[in-house]
């Protein structure tokens, strides 16, 4: 199994000597499924925004897609990486003055260089596979929160990423809506693609993913299967988060 | 409030308004009838007899005053167009350095947005004109094979000639202006959301394209209201002019004054070309903005 991400004590502080990052590391392998949970401020965004460069960091490497980078954050390396690997995000973030079907073929036309019809056809394609080609002349203002985010999917994978990291997919849509998305995400992961997802839906951990990470503070308190993590955490923190979420259900 | 009282209350206003017309105009005929002059516009066909130093079209002191101040309104035009455009360019580039990555680029800016802010127009005019310009030596500063001349005389460039008085203005105006077009470009690109950076850098798009095709298209339509309003107050700044000696509307306007003493025409005449100078440059902004909003059908 190749590793797609390898983090190595990625450590980022914030000027008043508060750590966003402690001494992070962890391996995602191919085709697995990581999923990152922890309390607000843990830094679980931070960590998987680090991956495409996103955010910066003070110490530590960081190994994407063979890509190595550390903290002088080298543009170029950055560039090549954000290339192979997709971001969908809590707000969606289209681009609100773009078509639907521009907002897909924008970066494959303008960062692949790839031709205008066959970026149409691809972006086509992975519309109707979501059940939404019907909107692609329509722009994001005229969706539902839930069908942007799946364009934000399709935005996506437009480029053929070996990576895709989700930050908080679902947390900005109204409940009846978060299904369509997360089934989505677990399409994906049938298909074999290699996922970092922060998210607070334990039942999407709990069927998809691979690993748990959990996060407080900055620092991973412990990393295990669904299975364990979620029955029989190993630690005080972890159990104490996940029934402060079952409260909240 | 009753209707019937409201109609009374606008009947009173309006009695009031002609009174008060009423006044101004009697002691304008009186006053005008004093001086011996009455009020009439025939005084514009007769000859100005006085020189310009910069004219785009022949213009020799026997020409009419009404073809003098054509002139200077021609004058005021070249000077506020040109400067509205390096104003223009000189502001987006500020603009843009002062929300980019590069930090010592976005604390030469800011000094210079600050500096440019804080001081009044009039001195720095004054600055171009006295120390700029003045300031060099009498014949050909510097001279680049008969193509390029500066001196104090001004500006020679392959045969087109520009005076030091119009550079100082051209240049002390977009200088100053370019500073509030670098606050209104910052203030356009600051209203968009901090997702759509991340958006277009997340798939991989160079900061360049990423600003060109996302981050501009959403600026615009926060940018050119503000930017329409730096233009006016550009266009009316240009009556400065006067200080640095360059024949604008305003000071061509000020030497018929006192030739005349048609003082209330002319105050009339000033009114109505900024009037119309402004018209254009609202109408032109108007149209400008109508076409991105027209492109942009989403919102």
């Amino acid at each position: 199994m190749e590793p797609i991400v390898i983090a190595k004590n990625l450590t980022k502080s914030y000027t008043k000597g508060l750590r966003a990052l402690d001494n992070v590391s962890l391996t995602v392998d191919q085709g697995k499924v990581l999923v990152v949970m922890g309390p607000s401020g843990s830094g679980k965004s931070t960590l998987i925004r680090t991956f495409n460069g996103l955010e910066t960091f003070d110490k530590g490497e960081l190994d994407i897609l063979g890509i190595k980078v550390d903290s002088s954050h080298d543009e170029r390396k950055i560039q090549k990486i954000r290339r192979r690997v997709g971001m969908v995000f809590q707000q969606f973030n289209l681009f609100p003055h773009l078509s639907i079907l521009e907002n897909i073929t924008l970066a494959p036309v303008h960062v692949q260089k790839r031709r205008q019809i066959e970026a149409e056809e691809y972006g086509m394609y992975l519309l109707s596979q979501m059940g939404i080609d019907s909107h692609a002349k329509k722009y994001p203002s005229q969706l539902s929160g839930g069908e942007q985010q799946r364009v934000a999917i399709a935005r996506a994978l437009a480029l053929k990423p070996e990576l895709l990291l989700f930050d908080e997919p679902t947390s900005a849509l109204d409940p009846e809506r978060i299904n369509e998305v997360l089934d989505e995400m677990r399409r994906l992961a049938e298909q074999g693609m290699t996922m970092v997802v922060v998210t607070h839906e334990i039942g999407f951990a709990k069927d998809v993913s691979d690993q748990v990470l959990f996060m407080d503070s900055g620092k991973v308190i412990e990393t295990s299967p669904p299975n364990i993590f979620f029955s029989n955490a190993r630690h005080e923190r972890s159990r104490k988060f996940l029934n402060q979420l079952d409260k909240h259900k | 409030m009753k209707t019937n009282q409201k109609i009374l209350l606008q009947f009173g206003i309006c009695i009031f308004l002609f009174i008060l017309i009423g006044i101004l105009i009697n002691n304008l005929t009186i006053n005008l009838l004093r001086t011996g002059l009455g009020f009439n516009f025939s005084w514009l066909f007769k000859p100005a007899s006085f020189a310009l130093a910069e004219h785009p079209l022949p213009y020799t002191s026997s020409d009419s005053y009404a073809w003098a101040l054509f002139i200077g309104w021609l004058n005021s035009l070249k000077v506020i167009v040109s400067s509205l455009i390096l104003a223009t360019f000189l502001g987006t580039l500020i603009g843009f350095a002062r929300t980019g990555k590069n930090s010592l680029l976005g604390l030469i800016s800011a000094g210079y947005i600050t500096v440019i802010r804080q001081t009044p127009l009039l001195l720095q005019l004054m600055f171009w004109y006295f120390v700029g310009f003045l300031g060099l030596k009498d014949n050909m500063f510097i001279q680049i094979k008969n193509i390029f001349n500066l001196s104090n005389q001004g500006i020679e460039f392959s045969g087109l000639t520009f005076s030091s008085e119009f550079l100082a203005l051209l240049i002390g105006l977009s200088i100053f202006t370019s500073a509030y077009i670098a606050e209104v470009i910052r203030g356009g690109i600051l209203s968009v959301p901090r997702g759509q950076w991340e958006a277009f850098r997340s798939l991989g798009l160079s900061e360049s394209k990423g600003l060109i095709r996302i981050i501009i298209p959403q600026a615009l339509p926060a940018i050119i209201p503000g930017l329409t309003s730096q233009y006016l107050n550009l266009a009316k700044n240009s009556t400065l002019a006067i200080a640095v000696g360059y024949s604008d509307i305003y000071a061509i306007n000020d030497t018929i004054t006192n030739q005349t003493g048609r003082a209330i025409e002319c105050f009339i005449i000033l009114l109505f070309s900024f009037l119309l100078l402004n018209l254009l440059i609202t109408n032109t902004m108007e149209i400008i903005n109508r076409l991105i909003l027209k492109s942009q059908k989403y919102s």
